[in-house]
């Protein structure tokens, strides 16, 4: 392979190994995705475009292909138990991996099994796709016909992005985390600042893997292609290799944090970039708390929930979704879901929860929802006439625990308490 | 002549249809009966076969649901106009074969309501006897959008635009 005239961005570097030639940001490329990913709510359409579409009855590639049942978990309707018992036919079908109900979020579930992986390419029938960045992979949502010709032929194309680099210096506050900076980075580039690029997260070596799940979940609230990690020192699943930052790479453009000046941050109604500090909207009234998510439904976001909310009662319904199987037995193995339930929580089915609207806490017409995921469109989780804030774990902790939106810091939880140190035996190898 | 539908910055697809109306969720209906039904019940009650969508900034962003712009397909919209369209959808609308045309500085210039004509192929929008230029999409693009669509093109053609090699699709 000859050697770039420069220096490579993480998502260069990735469809170059791929291709076996350097490859710069503008090129078209046509490449085969390591992994197609199809959840249940897009995957009976995407099974009838290339069937009765494109005409090809059989998969390309049964190993390249990942099925997760998480949007409707377990099914609510007849319509939905239909489609899930003809995916499960599809799967035992053509040979190919299929996570059934229960076992969790698809965005959770590839990192734990090790599928998405450091450099390789993942493509999935969801936004959210932006996810697998944090292990190093290009994550990128498609839509049905885009997967449905990658599951026929194997392949799809890109335009390899620009990318955008986040310089983060600082450290954290306490009760200010990974979410924070999430909605930070929305408030400040806009909900489309960062359209048709890979964004990249510099200065945050350190940070855990769950936050950095949190981060890359929300690239696509910025528009984003893709959100990509450097590889971190604890991830050492399989993978086509490791990313590092190449200081000679080319970036479209450099966005710069300090965190130690970061609060804790509140998406208002109706747009994701809608973002005050939280001190500005504290004390509104809130009727549920929705505490999961790709973008906070590990084990870590569980606990600190339930550290702040120890032995006291919610005043508002409380829904924990955990992120996967894996992430509810974690819970429940170290007595944060029985503090929850002790507190009045409702714990559901590892999934996507009530994030869409569709079951497990659908809202009401003028219903408040603070929620720890990713997006408070209007109507998103039910009626139109309700409204969604969003907010990290601590603050939906705080917030459930006094019916009104607040600080996590001044609900009588001492600091340590807040940012208990929480132990990550959480290697996905 | 078409009706202009004018939308404003940043309409995300729970608007254009929600995803408690997906055909997952209402397999028995035309997603097009959802399209925009809670956040513009005029469009949808009243929108005909050949209507414009005008949009200012990042029209079509958050979810990758495909079924947003197959509900303006199936309502025959005949071309979505924007300042700039969020990227999943961009690739979306071009791939069900949906013309697209980015258009900055048009927003503000055309109101809503007015009937106008667009000719697809010279790339011209007449408004009261006001004529405009359209940039065209790059040359990948209008080829997947003549072709009406990227499976329509991956079996004319056995490659995607661009592509060398051939592949193994029914032609």
């Amino acid at each position: 392979m000859n050697e770039p005239r420069h220096g490579q961005t993480l998502s260069e570097q990735i469809f170059s190994r791929k291709l076996g030639r350097p490859v710069a940001a503008g090129e078209l490329v046509v490449v085969e995705p390591d992994v197609a990913m199809g959840h249940d709510s897009l995957t009976p359409g995407i099974i009838k475009i290339m069937r009765e579409e494109l005409g090809i009855s059989r998969v390309a590639y049964p190993e390249q292909i990942v099925l997760v049942m998480d949007h409707v978990a377990p099914a609510s309707t007849v319509g939905t138990a239909n489609a899930q018992a003809y995916i499960r036919e599809f799967a035992k079908e053509q040979g190919i991996r299929l996570f059934d109900i229960g076992r969790g979020i698809c965005h959770q579930v590839l990192v734990e099994e090790g599928i998405a992986a450091p450099g390789k390419i993942v493509i999935g029938s969801d936004s959210h796709s932006t996810s697998y960045g944090a292990v190093s992979a290009f994550g990128c949502g498609m839509g049905s016909t885009d997967i449905a010709l990658c599951w026929g032929t194997g392949k799809t194309w890109f335009r390899v992005p620009q990318s955008l680099r986040i310089e983060v210096s600082g450290s954290f506050n306490i009760g200010v985390d990974a979410k924070d900076l999430a909605l930070w980075l929305c408030r400040q580039l806009t909900i489309d600042g960062a359209n048709y690029q890979a964004i990249e997260y510099h200065g945050l070596d350190n940070l855990p893997l769950y936050e950095r799940q949190t981060l890359c979940s929300m690239a696509i609230e910025l528009g984003a292609k893709a959100g990509l990690f450097p590889t971190p020192s604890y991830v050492g699943a399989p993978g086509p290799g490791l990313l590092k930052i190449d200081h000679d790479a080319k970036y479209a453009r450099t966005f710069t944090v300090e965190l130690n000046q970061l609060e804790p941050q509140v998406a208002i109604p109706h747009s994701v970039d809608d973002v005050v500090d939280l001190s500005a909207v504290a004390g509104e009234p809130i009727d549920v708390v929705f505490l999961g998510t790709c973008t906070n439904g590990r084990a870590e976001d569980i606990a600190k929930a339930a550290n702040i909310i120890q032995g006291r009662q919610l005043k508002t319904r409380m829904i924990v979704s955990p992120a996967s199987s894996r992430e509810l037995q974690r819970s429940l193995a170290d007595g944060t879901l029985q503090t929850l339930l002790s507190a009045g929580a409702t714990i559901t089915t590892p999934g996507c929860g009530p994030c869409m609207g569709r079951h497990q806490g659908t809202l009401a017409d003028n219903e408040r929802c603070l929620s720890t995921g990713n997006r408070n469109f209007r109507g998103r989780m039910g009626s139109p006439e309700s409204k969604i804030y969003l907010a990290s774990p601590a603050v939906a902790a705080a917030t459930a625990l006094t019916g009104v939106i607040s600080d996590p810091r001044l609900v009588g939880v001492s600091g340590n308490q807040i940012d208990q140190p929480f132990e990550v035996e959480n290697e996905y190898v | 002549m078409s009706r202009i539908w004018k939308f404003g910055s940043d309409v995300d697809t729970d608007q254009i249809v929600p995803g408690r109306y997906a055909p997952y969720m209402r397999p028995n209906e035309d997603v097009g009966t959802a399209a925009f039904i809670e956040a513009h019940p005029e469009f949808n009650r009243q929108a005909k076969p050949g209507d414009l969508i005008l949009a200012n900034n990042n029209f079509g962003c958050g979810s990758s649901r495909e079924y947003a712009p197959l509900a303006l397909k199936r309502r025959q919209i005949k071309a979505i106009l924007a300042t700039s369209f969020a990227r999943i959808f961009y690739r979306n609308a071009i791939n069900l074969g949906i013309p697209l045309f980015v258009v900055p500085g048009l927003y503000d210039q055309v109101d809503d309501g007015v009937e106008a004509d667009l000719d697809v192929a010279a790339a011209t929008l007449t408004v009261d006897g006001s004529r405009f230029e359209l940039p065209q999409l790059p040359e990948f693009a209008q080829s997947i959008i003549s072709a009406g669509g990227i499976v329509n093109y991956v079996r004319e053609h056995g490659s995607f635009p661009g592509e060398k090699s051939r592949m193994a699709v029914p032609q």
